[in-house]
């Protein structure tokens, strides 16, 4: 499937009109992709019996689609940073090998779940870091290339926490939801550890993309200040510091939209 | 016990066995008081042996739950509780780190420990909330608080309190990655990821704190080659947890995978 016409349907909110047809996916959703099978995680859908449980098996398949997109672009983002020869620090070198190497079993693992499931995986999109000149953070003669680099690693891995999350209730009543929990804690882990290599917090204060971040990036933390969780106004239970705005805006981390995720992904998307 | 085990992708799939092995927590007696239970339901549920030898024993009154413990519940409530209680925990521990915050504490950790302290006060409060609202008059099927006990922990090393924070994190982190499934409310389910990302965010910090420049934060003995994160069921979560003896107050989860 080609990745722009998939996010264009995501864009237009098509979900329940997949190129695979329901049919094919009920015949083949019970076998496991390879790499699945090896860890034991039974990574497919259950047979749905209904309409309304087949439209959200294809909730479930875009969901899946807009992940490795997402990891497509990280992947590729890291293997560039490491070959680039921009990172001089051999710590931030063995944090940026170990997400890569993350980013790529997270490739690897959307891939073989869903062909596991007989569903056509997007194909890897050609993507531009320079965000059509905004950037150039692999250019050892652009001064501002480690900054760049590690800016946008945090924007990455911001938005992969944000856009998982927007889809986990897609995911609900499906085998993939454990997994991909499982993918997201691990986005969240690198967020926080890009953060802090950036000298910020580990977590998200208010809206706040932090120092040093381009405005670019501000759509990565936009409605990251909510503070009603499940009705609730979170900086209204107590008294005190655990419930100032700060706080209850860090205690939290919000959802992206597909549209969202799709529209930050977008940037960095040529075809 | 390994509380990181990989056992645990075997359990979750086997939750009839795990049920069977909770539900006899609550059966092991005679407990003299409420310090003794917990840790004798920490054993039981740490080793399979323990609880043959348990079930073999020869006066036979095994089966006599006791009316006086409480259990999670089943369903949305049973998670919310179980989430409860884990965010409980976490929350009573900071609240010690930072009202003795270990000798010689940095600026720069002191500030972190503060964070740490004012989410997991935040969650608690939120589940303690939203809890009440769910069960409305039912107040009884609410998690009663609980109270705590470090055993010998010492407060003024940090060593000690940035290991147990680790484990509590990263603890954390698999409890809600194994019980986000059991959940049927969406809201309550993106409620949890917006919580486990940032306890996952924590776990990092902590982890880059006990070996900085290091791959610990997201390390290869909590991420797999599949590159997931931990998930454990809530009798495994619970068991390591019991295990500790850090909880005094005895609640069971008889109806939790």
């Amino acid at each position: 499937m080609n990745l722009i016409k998939f996010l264009d349907e995501f864009s237009n909110e098509n979900l329940v009109n997949g190129t695979s047809s329901r049919r094919e996916i009920f015949g083949t959703f019970s076998s496991l992709g390879k790499k699945a099978a090896l860890a034991a995680i039974p990574f497919g859908l259950s047979t749905f019996a209904n309409k309304a449980q087949a439209q959200s098996m294809d909730n479930a398949v875009n969901a899946l689609q807009l992940a490795l997109t997402l990891e497509y672009l990280e992947d590729e983002f890291y293997d560039l940073a490491l070959q680039s020869g921009v990172i001089s620090d051999s710590n931030v070198e063995t944090v940026y090998m170990q997400i890569s190497q993350h980013e790529q079993a997270h490739v690897d693992f959307l891939i073989a779940g869903l062909e596991g499931a007989g569903v056509t995986p997007v194909e890897k999109p050609t993507f531009d870091f320079t965000a059509g000149g905004a950037f150039d953070p692999f250019n050892t003669s652009n001064p501002a290339a480690y900054a760049q680099l590690l800016a946008l690693a945090q924007a990455f891995e911001d938005t992969g926490v944000r856009a998982y999350k927007g889809q986990a209730s897609n995911l609900m009543g499906t085998d993939f939801l454990t997994p991909a929990l499982q993918i997201h804690s691990v986005e969240a882990r690198h967020a926080s550890e890009i953060r802090r290599i950036r000298g910020l917090k580990g977590w998200i204060t208010n809206a706040e993309r932090g120092d040093g971040m381009p405005e670019a990036t501000q759509a990565v933390y936009n409605g990251e200040d909510n503070i009603t969780q499940g009705g609730v106004d979170v900086t209204s239970l107590g008294s005190g510091s655990p419930f100032g705005m700060e706080a209850a805006t860090e205690a939290y981390d919000e959802i992206l939209t597909g549209n969202e995720a799709v529209n930050i992904a977008s940037l960095f998307i040529v075809s | 016990m390994d509380v990181f085990s990989r056992r645990y992708l075997y359990k979750l799939k086997n939750s009839t066995t795990m049920k069977k092995e909770v539900v006899r927590v609550q059966q092991v007696k005679p407990a003299k008081n409420r310090r003794q239970f917990i840790k004798m339901s920490g054993l039981a549920l740490a080793g399979a042996g323990l609880i043959m030898a348990c079930s073999d024993d020869d006066d036979g009154t095994m089966i006599d739950p006791n009316p006086e413990i409480f259990d999670l519940g089943s369903g949305d409530l049973g998670v919310l509780n179980y989430a409860y209680a884990l965010e409980q925990l976490e929350a009573d521990f900071y609240t010690r780190v930072v009202n003795n915050f270990y000798s010689g504490i940095s600026s720069d950790e002191m500030t972190l420990f503060t964070d740490l302290y004012n989410h997991e006060v935040n969650h608690r409060d939120f589940f303690s909330a939203a809890i009440s609202a769910a069960v409305g008059s039912n107040t009884e099927a609410k998690l009663p608080t609980l109270e705590f006990d470090y055993g010998d922990l010492d407060w003024n090393s940090r060593d000690q309190v940035i290991a147990t924070a680790k484990v509590l994190e990263d603890t954390g982190v698999a409890a809600y990655n194994g019980a986000g499934y059991l959940i049927s409310n969406p809201d309550y389910l993106v409620i949890a990821g917006k919580i486990v990302s940032v306890e996952a965010r924590h776990a990092a910090a902590i982890r880059t704190l006990i070996n900085p420049g290091s791959a610990d934060f997201a390390g290869n003995d909590v991420v797999d080659g599949n590159g997931l994160d931990l998930a454990m069921a809530p009798s495994e979560i619970i068991a390591a947890v019991s295990d500790t003896g850090f909880i005094t107050t005895p609640f069971t989860a008889t109806q939790l995978p």
